[in-house]
């Protein structure tokens, strides 16, 4: 198994020098993966509350 | 399989293979265009375009790397392992270059056979390794060529 | 063997089934995807070459792999549609379409950030990076067409046929760097494997990013066909009927 190959936490967050492009790649990805897997959990629920409104609008219509 | 459906079958592959077909051509017909740069054997063979602007690349020959007085410009040869070719450069380098690196330069040939790069862009391979294991791969003589040094290279 | 295919192309039976996987997949995601975001960050050496700028190969090269992967699945959705007529196949193709396109979006400028650092340019017009940049236009394109077309299933049909004339690129981008000279050094995936140059100190990293990014893609896209199935089926029985339930 691999050990941590940094000394610090400092030497962590440099990345050898290359923080500003390591960072950025991790923090850009992190972000486009959680958006991409909350929205549609969002679009779902809304998509049966809106049906399910709908739904009884028209019970109510037709009594 | 309902002769409607076979027919759309065939429909579709038909139109796939024929673009296919039609990208492949084309990609052959370009073929020359579709290379990054030209090697040195290209620049001895006289492939390489003589009025413009061009790109070449090949491996930092060990040794070759000259720093001028001024300390911006550098000296140095490209390699293919068939041919060499001789650039001059003023400008950053990138962090990778050094000798045995493999580099890419924008320029133009000069009359006197010096290529004189405006770029310098530095080509990595596909090894991965540990610094400890490069090392010892180092000291034994075993690591693996950099794809530049295939001068026969992608050529068709 | 047809009644179990036509059954799968049902869209209530879909939604059944996926809703049981879902709650495993979305877990097995986020578990690979911590796993291998703390092996390739943390828990891997630097590169001899590169130095820590390789830890950018965990994102970029899953990134890349899935952009075509997905497209690939998009594209054979695609045909499934165009050659059988089956609603769901097409529903698959467009839910694909948006996250193929955010893989090659962060395929693209992941490979970017490493690519400055490293080469000593943000962006070359080489073969392999020309033609994952055409992959985008051509997700772009798909969704474009697709929505342009009012009726469903005329734009469903027409988006098919895009996605199976730019199936050409795959191949194109996979072998680039073998067929021309270019700025981007060889490949690092074989067929389905890493190619032996990586280290297997960072190849296992590797391997659990690119099966976290496909099991992430397979939740992602089950979830989202599941969205484009109630849209289009709101008018049925079993959809009431599952509403007047939850």
């Amino acid at each position: 198994m691999n050990q941590i190959p940094f000394g610090s936490l400092e030497e962590f967050l440099a990345m050898g020098g290359y923080a500003a492009y390591v960072w950025p790649v991790y923090i850009i990805a992190l972000a486009v993966l959680v958006a991409n897997l909350v929205i549609p959990f969002r679009t779902e629920r809304r998509i049966l509350r809106d049906i399910a409104r709908r739904l009884r609008r028209e019970q109510r219509g037709m009594q | 399989m309902r002769p409607a459906r076979k027919r759309r079958l065939y429909m579709v592959l038909l139109l796939v293979t024929g673009v296919g077909a039609a990208v492949a051509l084309a990609l052959t017909a370009f073929n020359e265009n579709l290379m990054y740069y030209y090697t040195p054997t290209d620049i001895a063979e006289g492939r390489a375009p003589v009025q413009r602007a061009f790109r070449t690349g090949g491996l930092v020959k060990a040794g070759s790397v000259q720093r001028g007085e001024d300390g911006v410009t550098v000296r140095f040869t490209v390699t293919d392992t068939r041919h060499d070719t001789r650039i001059v450069y003023k400008g950053i380098l990138p962090d990778l270059f050094r000798e045995g690196q493999g580099i890419i330069a924008n320029g133009r040939l000069g009359p006197d056979g010096v290529f004189v790069a405006s770029e310098v862009l530095a080509k990595h391979d596909e090894n991965y390794m540990p610094p400890e294991v490069a090392e010892s791969l180092k000291q034994a003589g075993a690591m693996p060529p950099h794809e530049m040094a295939r001068p026969a290279g992608a050529r068709p | 063997m047809w009644v179990w295919f036509h059954k799968l192309g049902s869209p209530r039976h879909f939604y059944r089934i996926s809703g049981r996987l879902l709650p495993w997949l979305t877990a097995l995601a986020v578990g690979l995807l911590a796993v291998g975001l703390a092996w390739g960050l943390v828990f891997s050496p630097p590169d001899y070459q590169q130095g820590e700028t390789v830890r950018i190969m965990y994102i970029h090269v899953p990134a890349a792999v899935m952009s075509m992967v997905v497209y690939a699945v998009m594209a054979a959705a695609g045909f499934v549609y165009l050659v059988w007529r089956i609603k769901l196949a097409d529903l698959v193709a467009a839910a694909s379409a948006p996250v193929g396109a955010w893989f090659t979006v962060l395929a693209l400028v992941t490979g970017s950030l490493w690519g400055k650092p490293m080469w000593g340019t943000w962006w070359a017009w080489d073969a392999r990076l020309t033609a994952e940049l055409i992959l985008l236009f051509l997700y772009l394109g798909y969704m474009a067409l697709y929505n342009a077309i009012e009726d469903r299933r005329s734009a469903g049909r027409a988006a098919a046929v895009l996605a199976l004339v730019g199936v050409v690129n795959l191949p194109i981008i996979h072998y680039s760097v073998e067929w021309w000279y270019t700025l981007h050094q060889g490949p690092t995936t074989r067929g389905m494997r890493i190619a032996g140059t990586v280290h297997p100190d960072m190849r296992y990293p590797l391997l659990t990013m690119m099966l976290a990014f496909g099991v992430y893609y397979a939740a992602v896209l089950l979830k989202r066909t599941r969205c484009l199935v109630l849209e289009t089926e709101r008018d049925s029985a079993w959809v009431r009927e599952l509403v007047k339930t939850t």
